[in-house]
């Protein structure tokens, strides 16, 4: 059925923390830092996602019982569109889904155990995929009983964050129903973590092969509410990952528009040609309209289940501001000429991170798939 | 922002849609326009004009204009909730535009007092129907290039020349019009001036042209020393080009001041989808078909796009890159975006999507045929997608112009 809730409620703390996270990541993350970052193992400083730790942003969906601040979910996506128009990338997002899967999901105790260690800066992560994409409801990561404990078996791809969490929430198979794995570093072999070479050089995931794992009763999580919380999280996993998307979008819009009005050809800028300027334009009015997406859908989701209206505005939020980097980050390669096909030209930063976040919690045809299920039938 | 109660609201919408069952007109037996640029008879003009009477005198319309100049001196919020209702209740357009949407405004904002109280209320009474005569035969897109002349004579101006494309030219009583003054020298803006003409006076001459679609809707307007009352020039002699350009913001969209009303027939995705519902193609229902699904829901998406930029227009913080952005580019993106969902929903029909208007097996009377052929007047008329593009780019964006 057609949903025609539209709203998009932005409160003034919300003002506030857009306006203090553009700042914050304007001065962290400047190109040069991006582009040195990209030359080091874990592609993230250790300071930086100190800072963003001591700004509370770790605990901004959590509860205060275990930390945070409970500023919901919603508000979260101004601190992601700052972090992707500045190419800042830590383990926030990574952190933020496992500390939601464990809030979704996990008992009192695992959210006692977990939450404030994840609150105040230690690192988690979801292994989710297992060789297929985001299409495939088959799991084939399983886990068994084995005495008192269970073991699992099972390669994880396009694990984020691997090298550097010491928490992973496993999504794995339990007597043929969902269930989630909390496995700790420590229990994990050096060599079970084989790095990916990625498209998009500012991040950082790996293979993880779980196999002959082994964990305590206390650390799996199964029972009717993980089938939902994993709807739920990829979700939202798809929504952060589109409302940095827009943000990046809009970074890659300020580049070319800026090429655009310096560069001159045949004794004009080349910005004043409608063949670059009118696709330039396009850029813009599909940012815009990612922009509203995205916060229309940080409107709608909440803390509890997911509604129908918030599923049909993550998805479509994801479909638009993907699509609409990957088409900033061609453009802006197109736009640049010659220069724009260098290594050295930041428009190659846009381009390879919009082919990035387009495989992220499903691209978006895979989203218009399920929106078509959602809308038209 | 509203004092309004969301009890208030609520019974308010009630009261609306409850008048609107009650009011909506039955079917004529003619067909209807789409837009109020397809008013091409008596007999519609005289209908669409009953229609809009009757919602001014129940206070469904110029909701928000002052009391005094037969406006209902409300919060917009009450005309917003009547214009959804009007949508959702799917009743005939208010058809006088010019007058609501863009005159209207105008004269609310910049004109005299003796024009408020002259215009305003005939406007939403639908007594006086209003036109605009900005284009020329060899001046469309470069407004500012306009010939037609105005000529002081005494207490009057005398206008000759040509203005073209006049959407309602032969029912309207006035037409805002853009004459030049002055020289065109050194620039081409300056020497334009901005007249409240009168149209059924010696020497105006509207002859109806016929449109792609067979309808009729828009003149060719002629001046021959027509003479118009030098009180009617709005604003200073001169300053033509800037009450033009505020017009023309009304007109895009891009500024509020409207009367309200529904200004075109409702034409939504979710309409569509319904029609295509029985449509088979390829032997199939068509809405089994990933492509087609792929398709509508990309409208679908793109028409929720619109909505949500009209709210985040809202919220400064979250427009504070290109501020003018969603205002600049809303009418760009709203023509465009029906263009390609009509002419998509007309390639969809298969075999049928050949059947036209006055064909009884046409999908839906061959309405999406009719829409999409319309919907051009969208992405031409008040400044082609192409100039609407520039303005983007060299106002929201900086760009040098071209
Ligand atoms: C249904 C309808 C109703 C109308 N009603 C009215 C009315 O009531 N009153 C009135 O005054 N006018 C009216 N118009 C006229 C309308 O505003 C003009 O048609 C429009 O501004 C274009 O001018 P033109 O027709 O001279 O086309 P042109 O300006 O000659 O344009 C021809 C083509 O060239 C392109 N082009 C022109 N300049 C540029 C540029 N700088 N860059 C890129 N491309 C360019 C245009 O996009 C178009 O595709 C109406 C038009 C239509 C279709």
């Amino acid at each position: 059925m057609i949903n025609r809730n539209n709203s998009i409620r932005f409160t003034d703390e919300q003002a506030m923390i857009l306006e203090s996270a553009r700042e914050f990541c304007r001065d962290k993350s400047p190109v040069p830092v991006v582009r040195a970052l990209l030359k080091t193992e874990t592609a993230y400083s250790e300071e930086v996602w100190q800072q963003m730790v001591d700004l509370g942003w770790s605990g901004i969906t959590v509860p205060e019982k275990f930390g945070g601040s409970a500023m919901g979910f919603g508000s979260i996506v101004p601190l992601a569109e700052s972090m992707g128009r500045a190419l800042l990338v830590t383990p926030f997002f990574s952190t933020t889904l496992a500390a939601q899967a464990i809030l979704r999901a996990g008992s009192a105790q695992q959210q006692e155990a977990w939450l404030p260690k994840l609150v105040s800066g230690t690192v988690a992560t979801l292994a989710w995929l297992d060789g297929e994409d985001w299409g495939a409801d088959n799991l084939e990561c399983k886990v068994t009983t084995d005495g008192d404990q269970y073991r699992l078996d099972g390669v994880k791809w396009h694990v984020a964050d691997a090298g550097v969490a010491s928490l992973f929430v496993v999504i794995t198979e339990a007597d043929g129903a969902p269930a989630l794995a909390l496995v700790t570093r420590d229990s994990l072999a050096e060599s079970a973590i084989t790095p990916h070479t990625l498209i998009d050089e500012t991040r950082r995931a790996a293979k993880v092969d779980f196999t002959g794992v082994t964990i305590e009763a206390s650390d799996l999580i199964r029972g009717e509410q993980v089938d939902s919380a994993l709807h739920e999280i990829r979700l939202l996993g798809a929504l952060l990952v589109a409302a940095e998307a827009t943000g990046s979008a809009a970074a890659c819009l300020d580049i070319t528009v800026e090429y655009l009005k310096t560069r001159k050809q045949f004794g004009k800028l080349i910005g004043s040609y409608q063949g670059l300027k009118h696709p330039t334009v396009d850029i813009l009015i599909a940012m815009d309209s990612a922009r509203s997406h995205i916060y229309h859908a940080a409107s709608v989701v909440d803390d509890g289940p997911m509604s129908n209206d918030a599923e049909i505005a993550c998805r479509m939020a994801k479909a638009l501001a993907t699509d609409a980097l990957t088409y900033a980050g061609d453009r802006a390669i197109q736009f640049h000429g010659g220069l724009g096909f260098t290594y050295e030209c930041d428009a190659q930063l846009y381009m390879r991170r919009a082919q990035w976040a387009q495989q992220q919690f499903g691209d978006s045809y895979h989203h218009r798939k399920r929106l078509a299920s959602l809308l038209l039938d | 922002m509203t004092t309004a109660s969301q009890q208030e609201l609520d019974d308010f919408r009630a009261q609306v849609s409850a008048w609107m069952k009650d009011n909506k007109p039955a079917d004529p037996g003619f067909l209807l326009p789409q837009t109020f640029m397809e008013v091409g008879s008596e007999r519609v003009l005289e209908f669409l004009r009953e229609w809009q009477h009757k919602i001014w005198s129940a206070g469904y319309l110029g909701m928000a204009w002052p009391k005094e100049y037969g406006g209902g001196g409300m919060e917009p919020i009450f005309q917003n909730i009547v214009d959804k209702e009007m949508k959702r209740h799917a009743v005939p357009i208010c058809f006088n535009v010019i007058g609501l949407s863009w005159t209207g405004p105008l004269i609310n904002d910049i004109g005299t007092e003796e024009a408020k109280k002259k215009y305003l209320k005939g406007i939403l009474s639908a007594e006086d129907v209003w036109c605009q005569g900005f284009s020329e035969p060899d001046h469309g897109s470069d407004l500012g290039s306009v010939q037609c002349r105005a000529e002081r004579d005494g207490d009057d101006y005398v206008i000759n020349g040509t203005k073209i494309w006049t959407t309602m030219g032969n029912y309207a009583k006035y037409m805002i019009l853009l004459a030049r003054t002055g020289p065109a020298e050194p620039r081409k803006y300056d020497g334009l001036s901005f007249f409240l003409a009168p149209m059924h006076i010696d020497g105006v001459d509207p002859r109806p042209i016929q449109k792609m679609t067979g309808e009729y809707g828009f003149c060719e307007t002629f001046f021959t020393d027509a003479r118009i009352p030098a009180s009617t020039l709005m604003g200073k002699e001169g300053n033509g080009w800037k009450v033009a350009m505020q017009t023309l913001q009304y007109e895009r969209g891009a500024e509020a001041g409207a009367a309200g009303g529904l200004m075109a027939v409702r034409t939504v995705v979710s309409d569509l989808i319904e029609e295509l519902r029985h449509v088979k193609r390829d032997g199939e229902p068509v809405l089994h078909d990933p492509v087609v699904r792929d398709r509508l829901v990309q409208f679908l998406m793109e028409e929720k796009s619109l909505s949500l930029g009209e709210r985040r227009q809202a919220h400064a913080a979250l427009n504070s890159d290109y501020p003018w952005s969603l205002a600049l580019s809303g009418k760009l993106r709203a023509s465009e975006f029906a263009r390609e969902m009509r002419k998509f929903a007309v390639s969809v029909q298969g075999a049928h999507g050949s059947l036209y208007v006055g064909d009884e097996d046409a999908l839906a009377g061959g309405f999406w045929q009719r829409a999409y052929f319309n919907n051009f007047s969208t992405t031409i008329g008040g400044g082609t997608s192409q100039v609407q593009a520039n303005i983007v780019g060299e106002r929201v964006l900086g760009l040098p112009k071209d």
